[in-house]
């Protein structure tokens, strides 16, 4: 028995379950895309509807297709969206103010109208005769139909695909081209620069616990004086109020206190 | 399950798509939900090829993801373009196209 096939218009059951366990997930995501602040989570939602549509491909006997779904979309589309958050700043949120006023009621209005149009539209169409489904074209295998027509009846629209990718690919090298100004700094030119500006020290940032017994993250280095130096912790650690005390881990005082110890010892 | 149920599905995620690209400020949400449209459209287009037993619907389908990958290279680059003059993704910032 073909999964797959339609008998009387009709899907069979485990499309059925497929569909209604997938569908409502699927809208879920999507509006969650709309309402979750952050940029990565809605990039995340929006892969869950991809991989969500590849499936439903699948079963609507586009094997080749889904694949492509998901190498193109869900592994190309999807990982260039991530890396240009990951450039642009993964916190850059929305702002929440208005610029137009009343627009996002608009919008929301707008939107439910139309969504109510398009399905009113189609519960009202008549699509016309009995559904064929695609087992007599599979039977030789989806990807050689599809090569024999995309090779034939539409080898022209092949062609300026093939035009287009290549125009795309330059377009983008030339809007993230950018032309230096000035003439590249030699190392000496840097290393004097650095040398006559008071603000940086010479000798570079202290690591944390440079000049402290321990070296962990959140403690501070300590300045030739003996003062723990602010810079020389990430100022994250620092907001959070996790910073360790120097002094703790300092070596000469638990040894002077070592010595007193002794002395006193001693002395008694 | 009616077959026309993937026609549903596919007007209300083309729906949620369009409301987003009114309702978000972020350039790159915006780009996200473009492409949430683009997807709707291309499962009715692979329904309709199934109802009809033809293979020209996938074929389109096909062609939309192809144009569809250049046009996220292309807007991707102009958005870091943007970001790198403003120090901003929003479009509300993005006002003059020139600086």
């Amino acid at each position: 028995m073909n999964l797959a096939a339609i008998v009387n218009n009709q899907t069979q059951t485990p499309e059925a379950v497929l569909f209604f366990v997938l569908a409502p997930i699927m809208v879920l995501a999507a509006l969650g895309m709309l309402l979750v602040k952050k940029a990565v989570h809605s990039a995340l939602l929006l892969a869950v509807v991809m991989i969500g549509l590849a499936i439903f491909y699948i079963a609507n006997e586009a094997p080749f297709l889904g694949i492509v779904q998901i190498i193109v979309y869900t592994g190309a589309v999807m990982m260039l969206f991530l890396f240009i958050l990951m450039l642009v700043g993964v916190d850059s949120s929305d702002s929440l103010e208005e610029t137009i006023r009343g627009q996002r009621i608009g919008a929301i209005l707008g939107g439910l109208g139309v969504g109510f149009l398009l399905i009113s539209l189609i519960s009202r169409a008549d699509l016309g005769h009995e559904y064929l489904g695609m087992s007599l074209l599979n039977e030789e295998g989806n990807v050689k139909v599809i090569a024999s027509i995309l090779f034939t009846r539409y080898v022209w629209a092949f062609e300026v695909i093939s035009a287009l990718l290549i125009t795309a690919a330059l377009g983008a090298m030339v809007l993230a081209h950018r032309e230096r100004l000035l003439p590249r700094k030699s190392q000496r030119e840097l290393a004097a620069q650095r040398v006559r500006q008071s603000a940086l020290p010479v000798a570079g940032l202290p690591g944390p616990g440079t000049y402290a017994q321990h070296n962990a993250v959140d403690i501070p280095a300590l300045l030739p004086d003996g003062t723990p130096a602010a810079s020389s912790v990430s100022s994250v650690i620092a907001a959070r109020g996790e910073l360790a005390n120097p002094d703790t881990f300092r070596m000469n005082q638990s040894i002077d206190e070592n010595e007193d110890q002794q002395r006193t010892e001693i002395g008694e | 399950m009616p077959i026309e149920n993937y026609l549903y599905l596919s007007a209300l995620l083309f729906t949620i798509g369009a409301a987003g690209v009114l309702i978000r400020r972020n350039a790159i949400v915006v780009f996200m939900c473009i492409e949430l449209m683009l997807n709707a459209a291309n499962l009715a287009f692979v329904t309709f090829s199934r109802m009809n037993g033809t293979i020209d619907g996938q074929l389109f389908a096909f062609f939309t993801m192809v144009v569809a990958a250049c046009e996220v290279v292309v807007g991707l680059a102009i958005i870091v373009t943007i970001y790198r003059s403003r120090r901003s993704a929003s479009v509300d910032d993005a006002r003059l196209l020139k600086l």
